[in-house]
């Protein structure tokens, strides 16, 4: 006998997330173009009170749904980053729309509702629960990729994602069907039973819905969409594109792997390897050419996906730990790279290339410092905290004797290190263009608080990881 | 012993007075000759703290003294400090060259000069905390975190050819290092722990320890540097401004010594035996090569910086012989080096202060107008010729001795680079003060002036005074530098004992 409701109080911030989007649209609906302050305003109130509610669950896991959502330390960890970063992201957009006068109150509200897919995707505990909210995010990205239809590069950037995205959802829904058909469950923990031997169907199944996620977390060679979206839609959609959506496929990537193929690690092991060192590899050759610097940061964006996935490769519990501290600091770090991207604007006008930043010590020197400090920890240089988060991965790696992974992987950083070292030469050594407009307030706020996490992480790293380790420990 | 964290004041120091630069607010020239002064006293400050690490520091007792250790990242790593007689002159001689440093800069640089200070005073840290540091992490944070400021002086404040130099150096370094971070992680697991004074006791097995001591040779080589990875040296020189020279050639290429001396040989003993030939081979090819590569430069800074190279194959020569003459030789070299290749980019600096360039070609004749100065710079020509009586001589003498117990080839081609080092330096010596003065532009060069004197002058009592009387240095890396030799010999007579019962 089934009781007649299901445990609704598990999924409460979900829940809060579904009814403050209809909510706002309704309101949004009603007072017509005017209200898009006031949504998005309401937008980031309910984003920040769904974190809150997030961190104050209990750590006990539940599974919800007959076991369709999972809610564990894992899937909180991970949501709480996700939020994280919608939050953020959408506090940064408000200037920068109004200015550029394309303030529409759906931005909000799809904000909102590709969240709530993520929150899903993140506790997803069966193949359905991850479709469901892997289309429900990526239905509400491919609106906001073109949400500036007046222009050209914008429609295009979103019709592009959504060829390449329903792509990549026929071969994630082929590759489920087949993990369905050869294992006979739909759910993760059932999966995981009965996928002991590694068929030649539970293969194929493992292919397709790997290249299916590695299209959301833009690994090579699944990553094309990424350079052209990032660069084609608005700069605070590319700020949202690069923090939250990537940090809900890589936590669904991380379920799927450990918490239903556990038996077959061998088999996709060589996969993530392989998409790990392509990622690095292109994400740093890539870019060295790039002029525009939002392209710059989707091959940066590129790169750093793969070497997350050298803590996926190492598939164990140290391993998924560095992949959630890696997620945890590039959220930070590319926050506050793009908070330097969208106040880079001159004459009210947005400006986006690289050369741009000329002589920005000496125009905004404090500007120029952050960026400076953001750029170093994007390479991986200690003391700053991009280096931690290439520590933890690769010595999960080391540990699982992946060490021709690591080698090249730190070999890719080093090429990599060039193009961000370039941008700090722009800045420090070129001569001073013209001074950038006065940067919004919310701007420096979201920078400050970037750099100084970024520069000063080393100091107490402890809270992060342990909280990483516990969480990592869930999926086990 | 003290009871206060001495190194981590003596570390962190250079720190408080960077942040005390950077809130200074005002106007250019306010705040210019504030970080001037505020630099100058920090660096002094941190001199003198660091000499009383001499009085509590006891130079017969084994292991590491001042040691300080806290929690820091969990399982990985732990802040652990500590000095023993391979570090404390490494530690002394960045606090003795700093306010060099400063007072060098004090006129030739003009723009930016907060932010110039304050990259001094950071990279100050990193080096103190690179040659304290007893955690392999915590090594490998100071290590490379030292690279950021470099990489601005040479990219903010140096020559033409700036951007491809400063460019240069991080990449060679950062490309040597990432593979050191790689056997840092593989040692943890192995070992369990990353305490270098466990890691010096804890036996790799041999297998694993050539590739460890590949993957560190990779970084130390690179920073010493070593032939064939040398190029970005002479770039960088060349276009670091004069105190970035100095430090450059005083401090940084001594953290690949170091990194040897304490890593590599106790860690690794095995391994290390393994590839002496090979670092022989490099060694007496740098030697050799530099010298005659020395030989043909027309920029003078550039001599200098292929003259250090071959010093380092003096260096890498002395440590691999693995003995105790060696090791104290490549330990007294590389002071002696420090401070000697130090006063030579100091003398270049004053004539290029004055003349704006570094040809060869544009000088002769200075000893005219510039008799102090001559005088100077040809104590330090002779002292990096290794003449008796200088500095420069005790080493090179110690480390080729070393080197003739184990391979009296490689000692001949060694000694084949002194003479080579004597034609160079000489050669330059003539070109640059003797000779008629013609050159009109040289006509009215003004003799050192008073700040000029108060630099040149401890450096030059330095040369002559260790050239006499080397016991101070030599005493006090006697304990520590046996240490190592009883390590790598005791490996060495296992390795022997089990070939001879093999062949049984």
């Amino acid at each position: 006998m089934h009781p007649l409701l299901p445990p609704l109080g598990a999924v409460l911030p979900e829940l809060v997330l579904a009814l403050a989007a209809i909510v706002l649209l309704l309101v949004g609906a009603i007072r017509g173009e005017r209200s898009a302050n006031l949504v998005t305003g309401l937008a980031i109130a309910v984003l920040a009170a769904v974190f809150i509610l997030v961190l104050l669950k209990p750590a006990v896991p539940v599974v919800a749904f007959n076991g369709a959502l999972v809610i564990d330390p894992f899937s909180r960890f991970m949501k709480a980053l996700a939020l994280l970063g919608a939050t953020v992201s959408l506090i940064m957009s408000v200037d920068w729309l109004n200015r550029e006068q394309q303030n529409k109150f759906e931005y909000a509200v799809l904000v909102l509702i590709a969240t709530l897919g993520m929150m899903m995707l993140v506790s997803a505990g069966d193949l359905i629960a991850l479709y469901l909210g892997l289309e429900l995010m990526s239905l509400s990205l491919y609106v906001i990729a073109a949400i500036n239809r007046d222009s050209v590069r914008s429609t295009e950037a979103g019709l592009k994602y959504f060829v390449l995205g329903a792509l990549s959802s026929g071969m994630l829904l082929y590759g489920a069907s087949l993990l369905y058909g050869f294992t006979g469950t739909v759910n993760f923990e059932g999966i995981a039973k009965a996928a002991t031997t590694p068929t030649l169907g539970l293969i194929f199944g493992i292919v397709f819905v790997m290249a299916g996620l590695c299209f959301k977390v833009s690994a090579v060679p699944f990553h094309m969409w990424t350079p052209d979206v990032y660069e084609g839609a608005p700069t605070p959609v590319t700020a949202f594109f690069a923090t939250a959506p990537k940090v809900a496929a890589m936590a669904v990537f991380l379920r799927v792997a450990i918490e239903a193929l556990p038996n077959v690690t061998h088999q996709w092991q060589q996969i993530i390897a392989f998409v790990s060192i392509a990622s690095m590899v292109l994400g740093a050759f890539a870019a060295i050419g790039q002029k525009n610097i939002k392209r710059l940061l989707a091959y940066s964006s590129i790169g750093h996906m793969g070497f997350a996935l050298v803590g996926l490769a190492a598939a164990t519990p140290e391993g998924v730990r560095g992949v959630m501290v890696y997620m945890a600091i590039y959220v930070a770090m590319t926050l506050g790279s793009f908070a330097c991207v969208l106040a880079m604007r001159r004459n009210g006008r947005a400006v986006e290339t690289i050369d741009d930043l000329s002589g920005l010590a000496r125009t905004r020197p404090l500007m120029a410092l952050a960026l400076a400090g953001l750029m170093f920890s994007l390479a991986g240089i200690p003391p700053l905290a991009g280096f931690l988060a290439k520590y933890y991965v690769f010595l999960a790696a080391i540990q699982a004797g992946l060490y021709g992974l690591a080698v090249i992987g730190v070999l890719a950083s080093v090429v990599g290190a060039y193009y961000y070292l370039r941008i700090v030469k722009i800045m420090y050594f070129d001569e001073p263009a013209d001074a950038f407009d006065p940067m919004p307030g919310e701007l420096k706020a979201v920078l400050s608080v970037s750099g100084l996490f970024t520069v000063f992480y080393f100091l107490w790293p402890a809270p992060l990881i342990d909280a990483a380790g516990a969480a990592a420990r869930a999926l086990f | 012993m003290t009871t206060w964290p001495i190194l981590s004041v003596i570390t962190f120091l250079p720190l408080v007075g960077a942040l005390f630069i950077l809130v200074v607010q005002g106007d250019e020239a306010v705040t210019a000759r504030n970080a001037r002064w505020v630099a100058l006293w920090t660096t002094l400050v941190t001199f003198l703290v660091s000499l009383l690490l001499l009085p509590g520091y006891d130079s017969a007792a084994p292991g590491f003294q001042f040691v300080e250790k806290h929690r820091w990242l969990g399982d990985i790593a732990a802040y652990h400090m500590g000095v023993d007689g391979i570090s404390l002159p490494l530690v002394l001689l960045t606090t003795f060259l700093m306010p060099f440093c400063i007072l060098a800069s004090w006129e030739s640089v003009h723009k930016r000069v907060k932010e110039y200070m304050i990259a001094f005073l950071v990279l100050e840290t990193m080096m103190i905390g690179t040659f304290c540091a007893l955690d392999l992490v915590l090594f490998y944070f100071f290590f490379e975190a030292g690279l950021i400021p470099m990489f601005l002086i040479i990219g903010i404040w140096g020559g033409a050819r700036r951007i491809y130099a400063s460019f240069k150096f991080f990449l060679y370094t950062l490309a040597g290092s990432v593979l050191m971070m790689l056997a840092i992680m593989a040692m943890y697991w192995k070992a369990g722990t990353t305490d270098v004074p466990t890691l010096m006791q804890f036996g790799f097995p041999s297998g694993m320890q050539t590739w460890l001591w590949l993957a560190f040779f990779a970084s130390f080589a690179v920073k010493m540097p070593m032939w064939p990875v040398h190029t970005w040296l002479p770039d960088a020189h060349v276009e670091a401004p004069t105190a970035g020279s100095v430090i450059l050639a005083g401090v940084l290429l001594k953290m690949g010594g170091y990194g040897f001396i304490r890593f590599s040989l106790p860690m690794f003993p095995e391994a290390s035996h393994l590839f002496a030939p090979l670092v022989y081979t490099l060694s007496v090819i740098a030697i050799i090569y530099t010298s005659l590569v020395a030989l043909v430069q027309e920029d003078i800074k550039k001599l200098i910086a292929y003259s250090s190279i071959a010093h380092m194959g003096f260096v890498t020569m002395g440590i691999f012989a693995m003995n105790e003459q060696g090791l104290q030789g490549a330990m007294f070299l590389m002071i002696s080096h420090g401070f000697v290749s130090a006063a030579l980019f100091l003398c270049v600096g004053v004539i290029y202060d004055r003349m704006h360039t570094r040809e060869i070609a544009a000088y002769g004749g200075l000893v005219n107008r510039m008799p102090k100065y001559a005088v100077a710079l040809m104590v330090f020509t002779m002292a990096n010729v290794g003449l008796p009586g200088t500095s420069g001589f005790v080493g090179e003498f110690l480390t080729m001795m070393a080197v003739f117990e184990r391979n009296t080839w490689v000692a001949f081609f060694a000694a084949t680079g002194v003479i080579l080092s004597a034609a160079y330096a000489l050669w330059l010596y003539r070109r640059v003060v003797f000779g008629t003065l013609e050159k009109d532009s040289l006509k009215d060069m003004m003799d050192l002036n008073r700040r000029e004197l108060v630099i040149m002058a401890p450096l030059v009592v330095l040369t002559i005074f260790f050239g006499f009387y080397p016991a101070p240095i030599l005493n006090m890396t006697a304990t520590a530098v046996n240490a190592v030799v009883a390590r790598t010999d005791t490996v060495a007579q296992a390795v022997k004992t089990a070939a001879l019962l093999l062949s049984f």
